[in-house]
């Protein structure tokens, strides 16, 4: 009876079948090249993949209120241009002061777009698309036409490469990584706050009536997604050992379609923690399987969209699948 | 209601003109009939210290020349945000354009466009095709760069061995044609028999996508010996992916020494032993003089013709290998230990 019954919270969570399909596409890229099922492989897709997944946890917050936020890389540009000027030209040295002035950047822009969108009730994908265009000006105006190099960030690269925060097992880029999803589990699942945003993105009416500020809960969400976008730019220049007023342009759409692949409703109310890093994850497996298993670079990008479609559909068949078995258990 | 209707489109379509007229910030609108001619650099884009130099050199020559540089970068690297900004510099009535082409074809309706208004169109460091240009700035020739890079990875291979190639896009034209005329090469002298190209991989100038392909490579071959990246950001990503796991494989192609300057070493500890790239501040000076003579009619883009370069000499224009004309700069320049630390605060 006990095994039934967890048999049956497994199947029938809307992750599960994400779960199925993440494992599938692993199995059958490592069919193609066995050197992809090797821990240093997988450590290296957290890694190149951290600034992806960890705004994936901003954005599943603003979706969740049924809110988009395109704006999310330009921030992650100028927090990460600013401090890798600041390192290029040596006003700050120490490690910790650079991501402390990166998210407190990322904080500000955000809460900028938020109350912009709360108080001003501005669309929220006009207001971020008007941003997009003012941070991303704005870190072209930081970087003055340079960009900070290798050799001008000094130690603050050193942090991606070292794993002192792991005790030396867990490289630093993915302990952020994993405390920064530890905390929004938390945050998401047992908090006020966590589930106001819920409220919010269900119905927004409903959760005025009751008493919810939601004007407040739009606002903090922008700014958490701010902070997050800062955070990830000083974890991109020390990633890439380099800071450049153009970096991870477009990528924004990376982090929304990691959200929606993981089942995350643009509509808003629905979607999980769990949600988003399975999404993030497929997408950071494709992104670094493709080049693996031989294909032609040119049809890559082709591929890429074909794989994306197929694991939505191949996610909605099995959920449906599930639940339709789980219904029929009931009957009987 | 029809006339009422004409009447507002064109005074939509006046006022807008007048905008466009005003547009451009930081640009003196001069009429090309009266006192000093104006010269206007398109870059690729905002943002990039190559763009920056370029642009400085073509500063410099264009004022020492006596005349008002106009500098223009577009907000994206894409043909579109190029054409935005031709057709700008057409109503400001400048009397040269010289543009680094995001897109070989794209831009050629707004070239033309600028051709028929008089403008003396050339093109530096990324060509555009023949029909839009009077004549290409070449910052080294195809052949030039092709031969350099050969001799580099047969040079750090040991003259035989697997080695790869990480590009920017697939559709990129400088990048294409560097790594058809390095096939080219390699096939045509049986000293490069031993040499076997495994794979090119497009890292998109991302450094995220770049990271990915080159450690794809590391993994599909692990018997590669050399690495050449003939793009700035590709080039720094495979470095760092080197340097950082310690690799034997070398790394050579064409890179900016204040982001390679890091990776530039003889020793294990360093991925990248020398690379090359050519003098942007010189490409924008030639660029300049170019426009300039191509303006005064000193020259019009024919082959076979000559004219002087202000402090830089004297140049001649040759047939390009897409059948049009071009002015090349000169060979590579090659940066090795010796000289990293003096030109990494250059550019």
């Amino acid at each position: 009876m006990e095994k039934k019954s967890i048999w049956k919270k497994i199947t029938g969570s809307r992750e599960a079948s994400l779960v199925i399909v993440l494992v599938l596409l692993c199995i059958l890229v490592t069919i193609k090249n066995p050197a992809f099922l090797t821990v240093q492989n997988f450590m290296e897709i957290l890694k190149n993949n951290a600034v992806i997944m960890i705004m994936a946890l901003g954005m599943l917050c603003v979706l969740l209120t049924g809110g988009i936020d395109i704006s999310i890389t330009s921030t992650l540009a100028l927090a990460g241009m600013t401090v890798g000027m600041l390192y290029k030209y040596n006003v700050i040295e120490s490690t910790l002061l650079g991501f402390v002035i990166a998210i407190a950047i990322g904080t500000l822009c955000g809460l900028i777009i938020g109350l912009i969108i709360a108080k001003g009730k501005v669309i929220p994908i006009i207001a971020t698309m008007g941003f997009m265009y003012i941070y991303r000006g704005l870190a072209y105006l930081v970087a003055q036409d340079q960009w900070a190099g290798a050799d001008a960030l000094g130690r603050f690269k050193d942090f991606a490469l070292e794993s002192y925060l792991g005790f030396g097992v867990l490289n630093n880029v993915i302990v952020i990584t994993i405390l920064c999803y530890i905390v929004f589990f938390i945050l998401m699942k047992w908090t006020k706050f966590g589930r106001n945003i819920y409220a919010v993105g269900s119905n927004e009416e409903a959760a005025q009536i009751s008493g919810i500020n939601v004007s407040n809960v739009k606002i903090a969400v922008y700014t958490i997604m701010g902070a997050l976008a800062g955070l990830c730019g000083a974890l991109a220049t020390s990633i890439y050992a380099s800071a450049q007023p153009n970096m991870q342009t477009s990528k924004e759409m990376d982090v929304i379609a990691a959200c929606v692949i993981g089942g995350v409703s643009m509509k808003g109310g629905r979607g999980s923690v769990i949600c988003a890093l399975l999404g993030a994850l497929v997408l950071s497996v494709i992104g670094k399987a493709l080049p693996l298993v031989g294909i032609d670079a040119i049809a890559q990008n082709t591929i890429k969209g074909v794989i994306i479609i197929v694991v939505i559909v191949l996610n909605v068949l099995t959920q449906r699948m599930m639940d339709k078995a789980n219904l029929a258990k009931r009957e009987i | 209601m029809k006339k009422k209707l004409l009447g507002l489109l064109l005074t939509a379509a006046m006022a807008a003109t007048l905008l466009a007229g005003c547009g451009g910030g930081d640009t003196p609108a001069s009429g090309s009939s009266t006192g000093a001619k104006t010269y206007a650099l398109v870059t690729k884009s905002a943002g990039n210290p190559f763009n920056e130099k370029e642009a400085e050199g073509f500063k410099q020559a264009v004022e020492a020349m006596g005349g008002t540089p106009v500098i223009q970068h577009p907000e994206a690297a894409t043909a579109d945000a190029q054409i935005t900004v031709i057709q700008s510099l057409i109503s400001q009535k400048v009397d040269s354009i010289c543009i680094a082409a995001n897109d070989e074809n794209a831009l050629q309706a707004a070239l033309e466009e600028a051709k028929a208004a008089g403008i003396k169109i050339c093109s530096v460091d990324s060509t555009v095709n023949t029909a839009s240009r009077q004549v290409h700035v070449n910052q080294a020739g195809v052949n030039e760069i092709g031969q350099c890079l050969v001799d580099a990875v047969y040079d750090l291979t040991g003259g035989e061995g697997q080695w790869a190639i990480v590009s920017a896009t697939s559709q990129a034209a400088n990048q294409n044609a560097w790594i058809e005329s390095m096939k080219e090469i390699i096939a045509s002298d049986s000293k490069y028999a031993n040499l076997e190209l495994v794979e090119v991989a497009y890292g998109d100038d991302e450094p995220q996508k770049s990271t990915d392909v080159t450690q794809a490579l590391l993994t599909n071959y692990p018997d590669l010996k050399v690495i050449c990246a003939p793009t700035t950001v590709g080039i720094a990503a495979a470095a760092k992916v080197l340097q950082d796991q310690g690799s034997s494989v070398k790394l050579t192609g064409l890179g900016l020494p204040s982001e390679m300057a890091e990776y530039i070493g003889d020793d294990d500890a360093h991925s990248c032993p020398y690379m090359f790239l050519w003098n942007p501040i010189d490409l924008g000076r030639l660029g300049a003089y170019t426009s300039i003579a191509l303006v005064n009619g000193d020259a019009t883009g024919a082959a076979g013709e000559k004219f002087t370069a202000g402090d830089m000499g004297e140049y001649e224009i040759v047939t390009a290998g897409d059948g049009g004309t071009e002015i090349i700069l000169g060979a590579p320049f090659k940066f090795d230990p010796s000289n990293i630390e003096e030109w990494k605060s250059v550019y």
